[in-house]
């Protein structure tokens, strides 16, 4: 398909605005030095070819609106379509950061509420809404770690975050970003946290455990409270990486873990829109004795129920993001929140978990389940069976794409080997998980059958599988004119 | 209100199928003691879509919006005229509800137009590289930073007085991680004549030494002046081998002489301006564009054209190896999300006004400024500064919070408040008929007894 | 069957390292780039760095994979292979004649080196 560069055409957009009424003696001039002397590089193009060029687009796109979408640990749900038109309101989505709190009493008032539920849901006493992403939100809450430790006068002693061996990348990036070195802790054959392992890894320079519950295999780190125990007899925080917090909304909370601070990514438990890769919402919660440190401004609520901002917060880590996060996105969780009420957020683990384990059960007859015992909403196989065959899991992803599906997580957690972790969150039906089932069916038998077949997938898309190498060989980032 | 597709008798053979009895069967792995805390934490049930529908709407229209009041705020957020067609083609779910375009078969549609997007960023920065999008403004800005001491191997970030105080928050904030030290350069702010309210050059080329990682410089600076660039670059060339950050307004680049002309190392900003709806300040998007030579430096995603094996034309997230799910504690920033609607938002506003409408909303802007600025200093208000400014300017004032609730009885959003002063934005939105209520709103505050419309002739302050 | 030249000293990381007087050049060895696949990146080392033996002195990256490269015996840097910076399939194509960086060396670490061999056991554990 052509880039709009190539779709520009000289005199064809005619957009304008109204010229205001000004008298000519105003004097305009920029001086000379300022001016812009090149051609400002936008490509000309009449309304409905722009209209068309990304309708086109959004026709080589595929959301979870097209079809099942279970790619694990990304939490891929349903977005409920009044969300949308919530967010769309001109009293949400037209007001200014910073307008007086006279004329966003509504707007601060959603934020503090929606503070409260997630702090509720979580377990932890305070929350603040400023961090735009989940590992904005790690970057927040390791802040807050290294200000507490600096308040106590044992950040020079403790320079070590501690991170399994099957977290999520931003957790040891998070914890580097932040002047951290980071001490890998082993998973044990069970495919959780080894505990021999972490208390050979415990001592005085540990500044927190950044830890996913359910992990990225998809299991309840079962030993959480001796682990909890562990990490702060020995000085250090507990940091709940709250990617997975589907499974378990309602059900259990980090607080009551024993983990101290935690972030929730909105996009993900709470149902708004991953946006092709963004924007998301990571809040973070803390336990009180951290409160001190959340980023400033946080929202205040007088005697009178009016809110205003305080930033009278001597000891905050500052701020991590212009104005007060994403509030858009805020919008929309609080919109999801309202709909569906405690028990319907429970509901969410269960089913979500049901679904899961459900799908297991039905692929473990074709492919290899590592952790073959219950699971909460994720779950990984592996192409063990099919490997025989000289199959990769990339293929088996590829081929799956004919089947009207978007692939789940491949290559991930890196302790499987040829992971394939699929998470179908609860907004699938039975049929549709039986069809999935069904799909995966058919691919292990051509797998057996007719391997070529699978290991030339996609057929379907409009490009087959792409050059990877070549692209970062010769990097091309831009459209240049040839 | 529920999502959930499965009723009841589904869900019970989906149980039998695994050999259970009930949904709580499925946590049993969860500590007895842990689950029990969780059990009546709250019970606020759920409600129906109309119910929330008119609780939400109650909530915003305890706001007020643009469509109730002209608004003259700006301070790194403005309310810009958004063309009809940008919402129209943002709702198309097969963009909102896509994840990250990992599957680059499926994806093509995402993975373009982020493609596009990098593109249009290079043209308006003229910068030689452009990721995909980071949270905001001030938080791209505290990337730059980092890159620059990394690139430099030193220590020392200067900053501005002149800068958004909340960019340079949040580069304080993430110094934190000691990968440098910020320093602050004052800008001249002499307290009798009106100062230029520009970096000064004296004080700048004293603090500049061979330590320097970065020299930010603010385009236009956050009081909308205008700062002297070329000169502040040759100092920073001539004394040091820092890199030169310019934290640049995209919608001034419009007029203005883009980053990659004036030599910049990084150029980052905010593009809001380019499409995204104000929304209380979230979600926009920061932006960061830099020269060649950083190329492998730059955080987050990188979209890249490569062929596929049918000999097409096909684009694939590229240069992964930088990012944290590959290269972890070594990854030059833990960015994943990032604001990839957003970036949609920024392409379609310039597809579908084009070079001619951005660069004649600038100038409506900048006309309506400069005839703002006149107004005021007729009816005997000072500039605050004196340097040319782009789209926003300061007044002086005594009481600038009760010259803006005085502005807020008369049905107008005001300017942001600074110490002494009052900083106005005027967008192409604004008319000349909003700009003379607001002056003369501001006349009848400030002289009171005085005739609007006419100069006051005396100092206010 | 991966090549692995009887003239050469390696790593146990899969450096190999060829002395020529006091000075040694480094590249990755055969089964190295095998098992890192296309490779896409190499970033070296400055001229004049000083490097402790077996310490991080080159990073080779390939598309969905990074190695850091281990630097077997201490010394300076006095060469490096600018060719790649251009070309790193060059590695792939020939990893032997694609040495990364060469240093000024006292020998320091070269005891712990091992002989083609030694070596070739490690190339078949993994």
């Amino acid at each position: 398909m052509k880039l709009l560069f190539e779709k520009d055409i000289h005199g064809s957009n005619s957009f304008s605005f109204p010229e205001p009424n000004i008298p000519d003696t105003v004097d305009v001039a920029i001086p000379e030095e300022f001016l812009r002397t090149s051609r400002l590089g936008i490509p000309e193009l009449a309304e409905v070819e722009t209209v068309r060029h990304y309708t086109a687009l959004s026709k080589l796109a595929f959301g979870v609106d097209d079809g099942s979408y279970p790619l694990g640990s990304c939490t891929m749900k349903y977005s409920p379509k009044i969300c949308e038109s919530i967010a769309q309101l001109p009293g949400f989505a037209d007001i200014h950061p910073y307008q007086s709190p006279l004329t966003v009493q509504g707007a601060l008032k959603l934020l503090d509420e929606l503070q409260e539920v997630l702090a509720q849901l979580t377990g932890t006493d305070r929350f603040t809404l400023q961090p735009a992403a989940g590992a904005h939100g790690e970057l927040c809450g390791i802040m807050i770690v290294r200000a507490y430790h600096k308040s106590r006068g044992t950040d020079g002693q403790r320079r070590v975050v501690l991170v399994p061996d099957s977290a999520h990348g931003t957790n040891p990036a998070t914890a580097s970003a932040v002047g951290y070195q980071v001490r890998v802790v082993k998973s044990g054959q069970d495919g959780l946290v080894d505990l021999d392992d972490l208390k050979s890894k415990l001592g005085d320079d540990i500044a927190a455990l950044m830890l996913t519950n359910p992990n990225t295999v998809g299991l309840f780190e079962k030993n959480i409270l001796e682990i909890s125990r562990l990490v702060h007899e020995s000085g250090g925080l507990l940091y709940y990486d709250g990617a997975n917090l589907n499974a378990i909304v309602g059900v259990a909370r980090p607080g009551d873990m024993g983990f101290d601070v935690c972030h929730v990514n909105l996009h993900k438990t709470f149902a708004t829109p991953h946006g092709g890769g963004g924007p998301g919402a990571g809040g973070v919660g803390v336990k009180e004795f951290l409160a001190p440190f959340l980023p400033s401004p946080t929202i205040e609520r007088d005697e009178d129920g009016f809110y205003s901002f305080g930033t009278n917060l001597p000891e905050s880590i500052g701020k991590i993001k212009t104005f007060y996060g994403n509030f858009g996105v805020c919008v929309k969780a609080y919109t999801y929140i309202r709909l569906l009420g405690y028990d319907g957020l429970r509901a969410v683990a269960q089913n979500s978990v049901l679904n899961a384990n459900y799908l297991k059960k039905t692929l473990s007859e074709y492919y290899d389940i590592p952790f073959d015992v219950i699971c909460k909403h994720e779950f990984v196989a592996t192409n063990a069976r099919q490997a025989k065959k000289g199959i990769r899991t990339l293929d088996i992803a590829k081929r799956l794409i004919d089947f009207g599906y978007h692939p789940p997580t491949i290559y991930f957690p890196l302790i499987v080997g040829e992971a394939m972790m699929f998470e179908p969150t609860e907004t699938e039906s039975k049929e549709r998980l039986d069809e999935l089932a069904s799909a995966m069916k058919t691919i292990a038998e051509e797998c057996e059958n007719e391997p070529d077949r699978v290991k030339g997938a996609p057929y379907t898309t409009v490009i087959g599988r792409v050059d990877e190498t070549l692209a970062a060989r010769k990097p091309i980032l831009k459209y240049t004119i040839e | 209100m529920q999502y959930i597709p499965n009723p009841k008798n589904k869900i019970d053979e989906m149980l039998s199928v695994l050999g259970l009895s009930s949904l709580s069967d499925l946590f049993n792995d969860i500590p007895f003691e842990i689950r029990q805390k969780c059990v009546s934490v709250n019970d606020k049930p759920g409600e129906s879509e109309l119910e929330v529908r008119r609780h939400l709407e109650q909530l915003a229209q305890e706001n007020w919006s643009a469509e109730d009041a002209p608004i003259f705020l700006g301070a790194g957020c403005y309310d810009h005229y958004i063309p009809a067609a940008v919402d129209y083609l943002l709702k198309r779910s097969e963009f909102s509800t896509s994840y990250t375009p990992y599957q680059p078969e499926i994806s093509q549609g995402i993975l373009q137009g982020i493609f596009e997007y990098q593109s249009l960023i290079c043209r308006l920065t003229e910068m030689d590289v452009a990721n995909a999008s980071l949270y905001c403004g001030g938080s791209a800005l505290a990337a730059a930073c980092r890159i620059a001491s990394e690139a430099t191997k030193k220590r020392k970030v200067l900053l501005p007085t002149s800068l958004h105080p909340e960019y340079a928050q949040i580069v304080k904030s993430a110094g934190i991680a000691d990968f440098y030290e910020t320093v602050d350069v004052p800008i001249i702010d002499a307290a009798s004549a009106v100062p230029s309210g520009v970096i000064d050059l004296n004080i700048l080329d004293s603090i500049l030494d061979e330590d320097t990682a970065a020299v930010v410089i603010p385009y236009p600076n956050f009081y909308g002046c205008l700062e002297p660039v070329g000169a502040i670059i040759e100092k920073v060339r001539a004394k040091t081998k820092a890199l030169v950050i310019m934290s640049v307004d995209p919608f001034a680049l419009a007029l203005l002489k883009p980053p990659g002309q004036w030599g910049a190392d990084i150029a980052v900003g905010d593009a809001q301006v380019l499409g995204n709806r104000m929304s209380f300040g979230g979600p926009h998007l920061g932006f960061m564009a830099v020269t060649e030579k950083l190329l492998r430096k730059i955080p987050g995603r990188l979209v890249g054209q490569t062929v596929d094996d049918r000999g097409n034309r096909s684009f694939v997230l590229t240069l992964q190896a930088r990012e944290q799910h590959i290269r972890r504690e070594k990854a030059n920033s833990n960015i994943c999300s990032n604001q990839a609607l957003c970036a949609l938002a920024t392409s379609m506003y310039l597809a579908l006004i084009g070079p001619d409408a951005l660069k004649q909303a600038a100038e409506i802007a900048h006309r309506l400024t400069n005839y703002a600025k006149q107004r005021f200093q007729q009816a005997g208000f000072h500039l605050r500064y004196s340097a040319p400014v782009f789209r926003e300017f300061a007044i002086s004032l005594d009481r600038p919070t009760e010259a803006n609730e005085f502005l807020l009885e008369n049905g107008i959003i005001g300017g942001y408040e600074l110490n002494d002063a009052l900083l106005f934005a005027l967008t192409e939105k604004r008319t000349r008929e909003e700009v003379d209520e607001l002056v003369d709103a501001m006349i009848e505050f400030s002289f009171p007894g005085k005739k609007t419309g006419e100069g006051a002739g005396e100092n206010v302050k | 069957m991966m090549n692995i030249p009887q003239n050469l000293l390696y790593s146990k990381e899969h450096e190999w390292v060829r002395f020529e007087g006091n000075k040694a050049y480094i590249g990755i060895s055969d089964y190295a780039q095998h098992h890192l696949g296309d490779i896409v990146f190499v970033d070296l080392p400055e001229l004049g760095t000083e490097f402790d033996a077996m310490t991080e002195a080159a990073v080779v990256e390939s598309v969905k994979a990074v190695s850091p490269v281990f630097c077997p015996v201490a010394g300076k840097v006095v060469e490096i292979n600018a060719e790649l910076l251009d070309s790193p399939e060059k590695v792939n194509e020939d990893p032997y004649a694609s040495f990364l960086f060469a240093v000024e060396t006292d020998g320091t670490g070269k005891d712990n080196l091992l002989s083609a061999s030694d070596y070739t056991p490690l190339c078949e554990e993994e």
